[in-house]
């Protein structure tokens, strides 16, 4: 963590920034599902930002990643602009997918965003695809894919895993285990502890990651995507995280006590890197109160924005199921 | 006669089944602890324990291949696949396991397994992976059947019957008529798989509808009386469909619509307007009119969702349009 200071201060205070943007929307959307403003259901990332920003931040553009039904906060870090996320989340014709998606299928594929995704375990595969075709087009871009601890028990994750390493494509798996597959705690669903037996099964260079320090994320993110960018293959990190609320919005989270999310919040990503660059002078009291004022004026104005956005019309519908021309 | 949801009717058969036969077990992610996403399961962990009330981790391929192996050997498991999206990562289970053993095993095996699965999701907004009526898909596997949960009653006693069933069954619940409340007897019973009913009586006009668009039928059945006599069926199951009755309807009102929220290519619908064309031919006065979601995946946006999934306007219309002569 000190090395980090002294390295790369800047790189930190735009880390910093981000998570707590993303936190603003995450919030924003908590408090708009409530007030019955939302269609649908969502499933919020608060507690996870240091992962999809740590991870992010180590790429590029042109790289792409795949990620879940909880994945807003992977959209931000990857550059999606919240003001077409919130309207796609109200179902408005200026969001992403001109409401065709809501909060579960969010994807802007330009800009490297490969789809939030509703089917767990989908990610992965689709991300040997994008290896495939980066290999295809020689480029050296990379792919990383956010999977749930609960996704590991997909067979098509493992199938992913087994692929991605025959073929030593450029693919990061980045398995983020916030302890819950909806209601069920990781230890039930999982005859192993922790995970980095399954990378190693597969034969790939495996790291666990402290998913509360974005720190430690985007350094291992960083080295994994430079053996992908150097034709060395795939790697898994399996980061520990927690998800403040519920499975979705709602969930009343009987299966845990207030104990143990206390004692992650204890530890809360954007707290700690807070006090860190505070301690070290990368940031005043002032710059972080004007994240946190640029982060919820920024998410006010993309609810604004969504609320103003019409309807997507009718016929709408029935468009885009084909491509127009044969 | 006293009143339950269908929720409740759905609880209360599984309760029974698990009471009545010690082979049967529920198998399913979050259906013990949790009592399963939507509830119907809560309770059953505390009267059978964790050996007949089981949770999975995220593995619809081996909730639902243990199954198919499981009813090869003895046990009645009753799976549960949260959306019938799902059962996608499970079909193969289905078509190529599950459906084939008796028939290539000589006939010899017998595979006693249900598997519960909600559709119907536009309502809910879901979108697209959470939304898609898929009982086509499983009536296209020979060996398998497919049962529809359309009314509280039908839900209580079908879902007994498909548990007792010694095939591999498919039952679909409606997101949209878990809450519906309805009376059922106090006693225990079941419904026989592969007989329709006839929901409502009428001359001028057949509708044939499935799970919610059923409850449309039959309030537009009520606001047209007086103007179009329209009878309602309900098929009950898809496979087997009972063919006769759907028929013997058509004869008698001379012009059909078939309403189902899958799509219509290819779809039950369509199937079943087949069959009526083929069985009631020379008594039908029009072809028979098709319901149901255009080639489309379900949209997320409240009125696109609302475009596309069909309603009680939209059965309303295809009888109006029928020709009178
Ligand atoms: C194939 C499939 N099965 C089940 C579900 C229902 N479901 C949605 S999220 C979820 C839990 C996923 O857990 P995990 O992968 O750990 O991700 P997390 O929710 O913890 O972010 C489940 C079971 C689904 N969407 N897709």
């Amino acid at each position: 963590m000190p090395e980090a200071v002294e390295e790369y201060p800047e790189l930190l205070a735009e880390q910093l920034k981000e998570m707590i943007l993303i936190r603003e929307f995450e919030t924003q959307v908590s408090s708009l599902f409530e007030a019955n403003e939302l269609p649908g259901f969502v499933h919020l990332y608060i507690g996870q930002e240091a992962v999809g920003v740590g991870a992010c931040s180590a790429i590029d553009d042109e790289d792409y990643i795949t990620s879940t039904h909880r994945g807003h906060g992977h959209a931000i870090a990857k550059g999606l602009d919240p003001d077409r996320m919130m309207a796609e989340l109200f179902g408005k014709e200026t969001g992403y997918c001109g409401g065709k998606s809501g909060s579960m299928h969010i994807a802007d594929v330009d800009k490297g965003m490969l789809g939030a995704n509703g089917i767990v375990g989908a990610g992965p595969t689709l991300a040997v695809g994008a290896g495939l075709s980066i290999r295809q087009r020689q480029s050296d871009a990379v792919c990383l894919s956010f999977f749930g601890e609960g996704a590991m028990a997909e067979g098509s994750v493992h199938e992913a895993m087994n692929l991605a390493g025959v073929l030593d494509l450029p693919v990061v798996f980045i398995c983020e285990n916030n302890q819950y597959g909806e209601m069920t705690p990781a230890a039930n669903q999982h005859h192993v502890d922790g995970f980095a037996t399954r990378g190693e099964t597969y034969g790939m260079p495996t790291e666990m990651v402290d998913g509360m320090v974005v720190q430690d994320v985007y350094e291992a993110t960083a080295e994994a995507v430079e053996r992908a960018r150097s034709g060395d293959g795939p790697s898994l990190l399996v980061c520990e995280t927690y998800r403040y609320h519920g499975h979705y919005e709602g969930d009343p989270t009987r299966y845990r006590t207030d104990e143990e999310l206390e004692q992650w919040q204890a530890r809360d990503p954007i707290e700690s890197l807070e006090t860190t660059l505070l301690d070290a002078g990368t940031v005043d009291e002032d710059n972080v109160e004007a994240m946190r004022e640029g982060a919820t004026d920024r998410i006010d104005e993309a609810v604004e924005f969504a609320r103003e956005s019409t309807f997507p019309a009718e016929e709408t519908a029935f468009e885009g199921v084909y491509t127009e021309e044969l | 006669m006293p009143e339950r949801s269908m929720r409740d009717a759905i609880t209360e058969a599984l309760d029974e089944e698990l009471e009545r036969d010690s082979s049967t077990y529920l198998i399913g992610e979050d259906v013990a602890d949790a009592g399963g996403s939507f509830g119907l399961t809560r309770g059953l962990l505390d009267s059978y324990g964790p050996e007949r009330v089981i949770d999975t981790p995220i593995s619809e391929a081996a909730i639902v291949g243990s199954s198919a192996g499981a009813a090869l050997t003895g046990s009645r498991p009753i799976a549960e696949i949260m959306y019938a999206d799902f059962m996608g990562l499970a079909a193969d289970q289905v078509m190529n396991q599950a459906g084939l053993f008796k028939y290539m095993f000589g006939g010899d095996a017998s595979v006693p397994m249900t598997i519960r699965t909600v559709n119907g999701g536009a309502g809910f907004n879901a979108a697209a992976q959470h939304s898609k009526s898929l009982h086509g898909l499983f009536m296209h596997m020979a060996g398998v059947r497919v049962v529809l949960a359309s009314t509280v009653y039908d839900a209580k006693g079908l879902l007994k019957s498909a548990i007792r069933c010694d095939d591999p069954v498919v039952f679909f619940e409606h997101m949209g008529l878990y809450n519906r409340k309805g009376e059922i007897p106090a006693e225990s019973y079941t419904l026989p798989l592969g007989e329709a009913a006839v929901e409502r009586e009428g001359d001028d006009v057949t509708v044939v509808a499935t799970q919610q668009l059923l409850h449309d039928a039959l309030n537009v059945a009520e606001t047209l009386s007086g103007d179009i006599s329209v009878e309602v069926i309900n098929p009950r199951t898809l496979a087997p469909l009972d063919r006769e009755t759907l028929a013997e309807s058509a004869k008698k009102t001379g012009r059909v619509v078939v309403a189902d929220e899958s799509l219509i290519r290819n779809g039950p619908a369509s199937y079943i307007a087949g069959r009526i064309e083929e069985d009631a031919f020379y008594h039908l006065e029009a072809p028979v009119s098709v319901v149901g979601v255009d080639d489309t995946p379900i949209p997320f946006s409240p009125p696109l969702a609302d475009a596309v999934v069909p309603d009680a306007e939209a059965i309303e219309n295809a009888i109006t349009a029928l020709p009178r002569l």
